[in-house]
């Protein structure tokens, strides 16, 4: 892509490392991590903020990357797929997904992920029913959902015991 | 060669591409990169039926980073003959040929492809392609051209048509005691898979192209390609390693393919086109149809007549058949039976199987029809499917090589507590709650297509076997690891699969649930061969402890090939293909139907599924809290993924009842709900229990394996169940599919 006048500056910290970009004013934060940066862990389903795909974390926060302009995060901490592993160890949900056969297609997969990441930093879900609710906005449309929630359920009661263990 | 102890095959096996999933490693068909990418934008027409009459391309082209605008006044190079875009898959007609002319068959078919620097570019110039039209008179009802239906005039290839009417149906009908005759409708369905269509084309050079793919056949795009842009087979390679979710709707080539290869060979550059989600809507989808089940029974409830007609939407340019009426004339024993099916055209593109193609709407119906039956004669719901028992399929007359239908009706029902169902509906209410279960039979075909592997084992002892297989979600992966493992007694790691590229060995597309019984048996063949081959290198080695060993005395496990009955008389692959002076031993294997056996025997998977569903009347709202899906489909081989595809069948059934519709604005001839926020399929909170049960099955026909394939059966049954259930649970009888709130609030 040539580079155009209205570019502008922007800077990120993607999964530990420091961007510093100039971009066109209307790629949305999606956009550039699949085409630019071909970070494509995060996922395109829609494009509208429809399917939860692109979901990744924002400053800890779980957010649809395809509905955010990258510019208007200027300076944000951005966690994708790609980065949630720690030295080479999966994540205890990347762990848990492949565990609980909680995806088929792996489309969704990402998002799932990230949003369950989310989920469980919000500490908003405490038990099934509440996950089902708060995952809602991830699709999946090879149907893992029961296996997902599994996955995350097991995930959450590590969690507990592992701060239960800290008290 | 007896078997070794099968160690992997029938356990439930994590995926062998899960880390890849779960990592964002996995690549998709629109995620490679190429120098120099360019990137298409599709335009669509606004309107339904008409022609082009002027096209507006210039501020398109004077957006900066626009290389082209492509239409049909200048579209690249491509066969004018019509058989030369047909695919493996393709109905009878004239397949659609993008950018061909100006003539307009449906809404948001493509009119130009605009060719950009950037995605953003090409995205932007999209917007500012405009075209005025010639308009013709459309429709897009079903209802308004149904007395026009035809009988389709050529036959789909792999479609069985209706079987001709036995006994005397009518007269059968008229005499019973007890009869019913309902009308059904399931509306037009999207796939919806949740990775857009895209292509990436990578130009190499002299028209020689490496393609990635949305498809569910390598192989099938791949030739689609070579025939239409007239390339030489060898100089285009088509990969789909990663296929996010297709359901049939990546079985044909769709018109991303054409664009990004036609633009690629005009430009002689690398070019990726994706859908959008909302273009997703404009291309196959599962026929809106109208459908007639008449039952008559006697007062024990014995079937005595069973008549079903079925009238579905096609294109004005192919006539997409599947059979629908059919499964009514074999899923239950009757001797009086009339079965019917008719297109009728609409200004669509030409709908495009989705999973459980025809059975998926056509049992429905019927499981429907029989649940309002079992109220009329007064018995339980599933006492009636058993007491009509089909022991052999009555449209061919042929036996089934198994049907362990009984063991999913006694185990389902266990499982779910039917024998604590209140046969009387609203009779089961909890609290504000109404109550209802219902229970449904489900079928699909088992089908052991042709299919073509190889085997390769090299000097190390790894193991590596091909096929052109696909994974679309499915498990193909791992399964083929599974079967390669097994036959060579090695640990997973030691064995790599290959699937998902056109140069492979010969493979049909993944469809019709018959990948892990065709592409698994063909690399179960290819495993055996290689193993003969090796025993004969280690026949011939000097004082080979083997010498008088025949094939049948040995087998192959830790590196070693050794006689089952005296384990001691072994030797070290490495040692034999040293001796034999060889680095690796690779050989072939292939299956196809046994046609011999084929005149007597038919296959098939059944299911009983049973659906519990709690209604909140003054809402309307629906919850399906619990479902049970019962199976027989011969040998499992991975129980892990096994269960997800019944799960994932499931779900899309929970959306046939609940959620899934294009909603059609007819006067304009466009689908309003065209993306992920109002066309609804089910979401997290919409999906409670599942318990998936494989019921034992051994079945030596139907596959080398005895494996039945289970990409479909899990939708299957899903729908009537739910609408049994639902009328269980209210006394309402909705019979026009999706039953959402406002259809259950006025019944
Ligand atoms: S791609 Fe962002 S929500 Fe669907
Ligand atoms: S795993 Fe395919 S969409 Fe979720």
């Amino acid at each position: 892509m040539a580079p155009s006048s209205a570019d502008i500056p922007a800077s990120f910290v993607i999964n530990g490392s420091r961007h510093a970009l100039t971009i066109p004013p209307w790629m949305t934060l999606l956009d550039l991590l699949r085409e630019h940066l071909h970070l494509t862990g995060s996922k395109k389903g829609c494009d509208h903020g429809q399917c939860g795909a692109c979901t990744v974390l924002v400053d800890g926060i779980r957010l649809n990357s395809c509905l955010i302009l990258a510019v208007s995060r200027d300076g944000a901490d951005i966690t994708t797929i790609e980065g949630l592993e720690r030295d080479g160890d999966l994540h205890p949900l990347q762990t848990a997904f492949v565990e609980h056969d909680a995806f088929q297609c792996g489309y969704c997969t990402p998002g799932q992920i990230c949003s369950a990441a989310g989920l469980l930093s919000e500490r908003h879900a405490h038990n099934r029913a509440e996950i089902r609710e708060n995952m809602s906005g991830n699709l999946c449309r090879c149907g893992a959902y029961t296996n997902i929630a599994d996955a995350i359920e097991d995930v959450m009661a590590q969690d507990a015991a592992a701060r239960e263990a800290a008290e | 060669m007896s078997l070794t102890e099968n160690i992997h095959i029938g356990r439930p096996t994590n995926r062998v591409d899960g880390r890849l999933k779960v990592t964002g490693q996995a690549k998709y068909a629109a995620e490679y990169p190429a120098a120099d990418l360019l990137h298409g934008a599709i335009v669509g027409s606004t309107i339904a039926a008409g022609r082009i009459t002027a096209l507006n391309v210039e501020p398109a082209r004077q957006v900066p980073g626009v290389v082209e605008v492509f239409t049909h006044e200048n579209r690249g190079k491509a066969a004018w003959l019509d058989r030369s875009w047909r695919d493996e898959v393709a109905p009878p007609g004239h397949p659609f040929r993008p950018l061909h002319s100006d003539r307009i068959l449906f809404d948001g078919q493509p009119i130009a492809l605009v060719v950009a620097d950037s995605y953003e570019a090409a995205r932007d110039a999209a917007s500012l392609v405009s075209a005025e039209y010639e308009v013709r008179e459309h429709c897009t009802e079903l209802e308004r051209k149904r007395s026009e239906a035809y009988v389709p005039p050529e036959k789909r290839s792999g479609i069985p048509p209706p079987p001709d009417p036995r006994g005397d149906p009518e007269k059968a009908f008229e005499d019973a005691p007890i009869k019913i005759s309902r009308d059904y409708r399931v509306n037009a369905e999207h796939h919806n898979p949740m990775e857009m269509f895209g292509t990436t084309c990578v130009y190499e050079g002299n028209d020689k192209l490496t393609i990635y793919d949305k498809t569910q056949g390598s192989q099938n795009a791949q030739g689609y390609v070579t025939s239409v842009f007239g390339l030489k087979s060898k100089n285009v390679r088509l990969i789909n390693h990663y296929v996010g979710g297709a359901f049939g709707s990546a079985l044909r080539p769709q018109h991303q393919l054409f664009f990004a290869v036609m633009a690629s060979l005009e430009l002689k550059r690398s070019v990726r086109v994706s859908l959008t989600r909302s273009q997703m809507f404009h291309i196959g989808y599962r026929p809106d149809n109208y459908q007639t089940v008449s039952l008559a029974a006697d007062r024990e409830g014995r079937l005595r007549s069973i008549m079903h007609d079925a009238v579905a939407s096609t294109s004005h340019y192919e006539d997409y058949q599947e059979a629908v009426v059919n499964w009514s004339g074999m899923m239950y024993h009757c001797d009086n039976v009339k079965l019917s099916y008719r297109l009728a055209k609409l200004h669509t593109p030409t709908p495009c199987d989705m999973r459980a193609p025809g059975a998926a709407i056509g049992v429905t119906a019927l499981e429907c029809a029989l649940d309002e039956l079992s109220y009329e004669v007064g018995i339980d719901p599933l006492e009636i499917r058993r007491l009509n028992f089909a022991s052999k399929d009555e449209n061919t007359d042929k036996q089934f090589t198994s049907k362990a239908l009984h063991a999913c009706y006694r185990e389902g029902a266990a499982a779910f507590g039917w024998d604590k169902r209140k046969s009387v509906p609203r009779s089961m209410q909890d609290g504000h709650d109404l109550i209802g279960w219902g229970v449904s039979t489900g079928m699909w075909d088992a089908f052991l297509q042709k299919a073509e592997a190889t085997a390769k084992l090299s000097a190390d002892g790894k193991l590596e076997v091909s096929t052109a297989a696909s994974d679309i979600g499915t498990g193909t992966w791992t399964i083929l690891t599974q079967i390669g493992a097994d036959a060579f007694g090695l640990p997973l790691e030691d064995v790599t699969a290959r699937i998902g590229d056109s140069t492979l060995p010969t493979s049909p597309v993944e469809g019709g649930s018959w990948t892990a019984a065709s592409n698994g048996s063909a690399v179960q063949a290819a495993c055996e061969a290689a193993k003969e081959t090796l025993f004969k290198h280690a026949k011939k080695m000097a004082n080979s402890p083997l010498a008088d060993s025949e094939f049948e005395d040995v087998a192959v496990s830790g590196g070693c090939i050794f006689r089952i009955d005296d384990p001691g008389k072994r030797l070290a692959i490495s040692e034999i293909m040293h001796a034999a002076d060889l680095e690796e031993i690779e050989e072939e294997g292939k299956v196809g139907p046994d046609l011999l056996q084929m005149m007597k025997y038919i296959s098939y998977t059944h299911s009983a599924v049973f659906a519990e569903v709690r209604v909140d009347e003054e809402l309307g709202i629906v919850r399906v809290t619990r479902i049970v899906c019962a199976a027989a489909a011969g040998r499992i081989l991975n129980p892990k993924t096994a269960r997800s595809q019944i799960l994932g069948g499931v779900v899309m059934g929970i959306g046939m009842a609940l959620h899934e519709e294009a909603m059609t604005d007819h006067r304009l001839g466009k689908i309003m709900n065209h993306n992920l926020a109002e066309y609804h399929i089910p979401a997290h909170a919409d999906i409670e229990n599942i318990e998936v049960i494989f019921v034992d099955e051994h079945d030596e026909k139907v596959s080398p394996l005895g494996v039945k394939g289970l990409g479909e059966i899990g939708i299957v049954g899903t729908a009537s169940a739910v609408a049994n259930a639902i009328f269980h649970a209210t006394g309402k009888r909705v019979r026009d599919f999706p039953i959402t709130i406002d259809k259950l609030l006025a019944a």
